[in-house]
């Protein structure tokens, strides 16, 4: 990056910031150009409507200004120019671990993946710069009619579904960064579940950059058929580079009658990661989307996971926490549309800011003035650690008609100078007292995790913290 | 086996202020191990500022003069350092950790203690932790509230001391436990302390009201009026301040003392 004025940031994030070398087979270059889209369209053999679906993307993408007039200037930072767009050692995932080359398997071995999978996992997808590495889901799912495969596979073998959805939760032109995606989107997870089908563990998701100067733009669509219940989770590093890398996924979620979807994300980006995403589910009649976003890493996140409740009694929730450490800030939130009766949301959002790090929360609840017996929760609590953090809260809530029911909470704390002394008595050393002060302000949040999450949270916690005292 | 250490924690001509506000000037106390001593004192004379200095608030500046703890020195280290080292101050107003719940917060300060690498023992713990609890009548459901959250000034005052007794410090300073108490809670409070009497302990009890002295016998008794001690005695002496009040003994002993 040409123009970075941020300090640099050196936080240790051990897990992640590792990187071996590793052989190339398809690059499409520095920069983006239609020469480039063609160069992805052929590589992965996209059939004709992907390509001019991902001409029309670019198009958009060109045309829309960056958001600076309400987002951060960081984003000015950003020189698409020197961005590599794709980036593969292979278009297809392997099956068997034992298939996976040796350079990629070994990142994914460290980072515990496989582990994960035998121990409490449905299925999963690694994905190593712009492909998946690996796809599997267990056979006792897979038999269940559960498809689980990467986007590329998806559109391929199932374009009845995939067609039906892809790109109607959240068009191309949402965003400037929606639009970028789906000029250049790759690799992703695509996932089907049949109704009634009730996926009893989790299907995961694993999201690795290894190269640098690179973006990554998975692409993600799940359908829960009527009465299909599914956790989805997704996990992502990348280790440390020089220079900026950048993250634009599109992730959308279709929950038909009476369907459940719940998506968490623990995102822990290195923190030269441009993390710009865009998420939104569509919850039919009865059905419930819910959002568990946790942001600890990255340089610059934004991020406000949707719902848009189209039919009556459905639910979405968001439930959000967000770490700014050191040079890092964290603009996260949720947008809710209440687009039918008797329709209920809730956002329960909590950022904690230390040193130079800033959190900005955006809220987006609307209620149109036609329909009755709506409900929307918001909390909105900020944590402070030390005087130059920096807390924004920007709720935005269009509440029309009569007998619809809106509630707003925000508080903003600090942890005091008296509460680490009274820790500190008690023989915690300070950073102990910190992140156990920390992880008490997210506890009511952190048990809503699968176990394995929540200790990979708090572990996650524990360093940020470690980092930040003395 | 290794040579002898002064079973005490000595206290000796402290000096300190906060700004540029002296406020101890010159304060000497022994408290050996296996003894209770109570310091009393008018409101404003410096109690709990004591307490906090020993502790290592980072509000105060020690200006001379030394605390050691069975011979070292403990001025120089951060609170935790001190902590680990034996000492253990039961604040008069204990803070709230919200979301921390209390059977979690003694856990990391035990483990805060252990060596690195070696992790607590979750059902050791716990059976330990469910025993000291019914010895101070802490209701079971206790460990698994917030640290001081919504509790009432009993219940915090009992929540230090079933800290303490977790803990087994080596020095206990206790800053106005009594305060905030009803007598049915001071008798509860008391109860804890003393069951944790004993030869492996010295106890300092800071207190404005010789009532807690009633339940807590001390073995011995200091007054401490504007940064120092002015004046030592047995329990009477207790007895006497509180029939009397504290204007004699500072004419006597005090600064302007003839």
């Amino acid at each position: 990056m040409s123009t970075e004025t941020k300090p640099d940031i050196d936080i240790d994030r051990s897990v992640g910031d590792f990187r071996y070398d590793v052989d190339y087979a398809f690059d499409a270059g520095v920069g983006l150009s239609e020469a480039t889209i063609d160069y992805i369209c052929d590589v992965k053999g996209d059939p004709d409507w992907v390509r001019a679906f991902r001409k029309e993307g670019y198009r958009k993408f060109l045309e829309k200004p960056m958001p600076t007039h309400w987002a951060t200037k960081d984003l000015e930072n950003i020189v698409f120019e020197n961005i590599r767009y794709y980036l593969s050692q292979g278009q297809v995932p392997k099956r068997s671990w034992d298939d996976v080359p040796e350079d990629v398997k070994r990142t994914f071995e460290r980072l515990g993946i496989p582990e994960q999978e035998r121990k409490f996992l449905a299925g999963v997808e690694a994905q190593f710069d712009s492909e998946a590495a690996y796809s599997n889901i267990k056979a006792a799912v897979g038999e269940q009619g559960v498809i689980f495969v990467g986007s590329a596979e998806g559109l391929k073998e199932h374009p009845e579904i995939f067609k039906k959805w892809f790109g109607k939760v959240i068009p191309s032109g949402d965003n400037k960064f929606s639009a970028l995606n789906s000029a250049v989107f790759s690799g992703g997870s695509f996932i089907y579940v049949p109704p009634g089908v009730k996926v009893s563990h989790p299907l995961q998701a694993y999201f690795r950059i290894n190269a640098q100067n690179f973006g990554q733009f998975e692409r993600t669509l799940i359908i829960a058929d009527e009465g299909a219940e599914l956790t989805y989770m997704e996990g992502c590093t990348a280790p440390k580079f020089e220079t900026a890398t950048l993250h634009s996924a599109v992730v959308e979620l279709v929950a038909m009658k009476g369907a459940k979807i719940q998506y968490i994300t623990v995102q822990n980006w290195s923190s030269n990661v441009f993390n710009l995403v865009t998420k939104r589910g569509i919850a039919h009649e009865n059905a419930e989307v819910k959002w568990i976003d946790c942001n600890i890493g990255s340089r610059l996140t934004m991020k406000y996971p949707g719902v848009v409740m189209k039919e009556k009694g459905a639910r979405g929730e968001v439930v959000s926490i967000a770490l700014a450490g050191d040079g890092q800030h964290q603009d996260t939130g949720a947008k809710m549309i209440h687009a039918a009766d008797n329709t209920t949301s809730n956002i329960i959002s909590k950022s904690i800011s230390l040193g130079s790090g800033r959190s900005t929360y955006r809220g987006m609840v609307h209620v149109p003035k036609h329909l009755k017996g709506c409900k929307n929760n918001t909390e909105c609590d900020a944590l402070l650690i030390n005087t130059h953090s920096r807390t924004d809260t920007y709720p935005a809530i269009s509440v029309r008609g009569q007998g619809n029911a809106v509630q707003h909470e925000a508080s903003v704390s600090q942890i005091s100078s008296e509460q680490i002394f009274y820790m500190q008595q008690r023989g915690l050393s300070e950073a102990a007292a910190m992140s156990l002060a920390v992880n008490g302000f997210v506890n009511d949040l952190v048990q809503q995790f699968p176990m394995e999450y929540s200790v990979e949270l708090k572990r996650l916690i524990d360093l940020e913290m470690e980092g930040s005292v003395g | 086996m290794s040579a002898p250490t002064t079973s005490t924690l000595s206290i000796r001509d402290l000096h300190a202020s906060i700004g540029d506000k002296p406020i101890l000037k010159g304060l000497s106390l022994e408290i050996p191990k296996g003894e209770v001593h109570a310091i009393m004192g008018k409101n404003g004379a410096g109690k709990s500022t004591l307490a906090k200095i020993m502790a290592g608030h980072p509000d105060y500046t020690v200006t001379s003069g030394d605390v050691l703890l069975d011979g070292e020195s403990i001025l120089g280290m951060e609170p935790d350092v001190r902590a680990r080292l034996g000492l253990f101050l039961a604040f008069q107003y204990p803070m709230e950790i919200p979301g921390v719940t209390i059977a979690n917060f003694i856990r990391a300060a035990l483990q805060a203690r252990l060596p690195q690498g070696e992790e607590l023992e979750a059902t050791e713990y716990y059976a330990k932790l469910y025993a000291k609890m019914d010895a101070l009548s802490v209701p079971r459901n206790f460990t698994s509230r917030s640290v001081n959250e919504g509790f009432s000034g009993g219940e915090k005052k009992r929540c230090e001391i079933l800290q303490m007794a977790m803990l087994e410090p080596s020095y206990a300073v206790l800053d106005e436990t009594d305060s905030g108490l009803d007598i049915d809670a001071l008798k509860i409070v008391s109860a804890g302390v003393n069951a944790l009497r004993g030869p492996s302990i010295g106890m300092l009890v800071i207190t404005h009201y010789q009532r807690l002295l009633d339940y807590i016998v001390p073995d011995k008794v200091h007054v401490m009026s504007e940064g120092r001690i002015i004046h030592s005695g047995d329990k009477e002496l207790a007895l006497k301040l509180e029939a009397e009040g504290y204007d004699w003994v500072e004419k006597e002993f005090g600064k302007n003392a003839a």
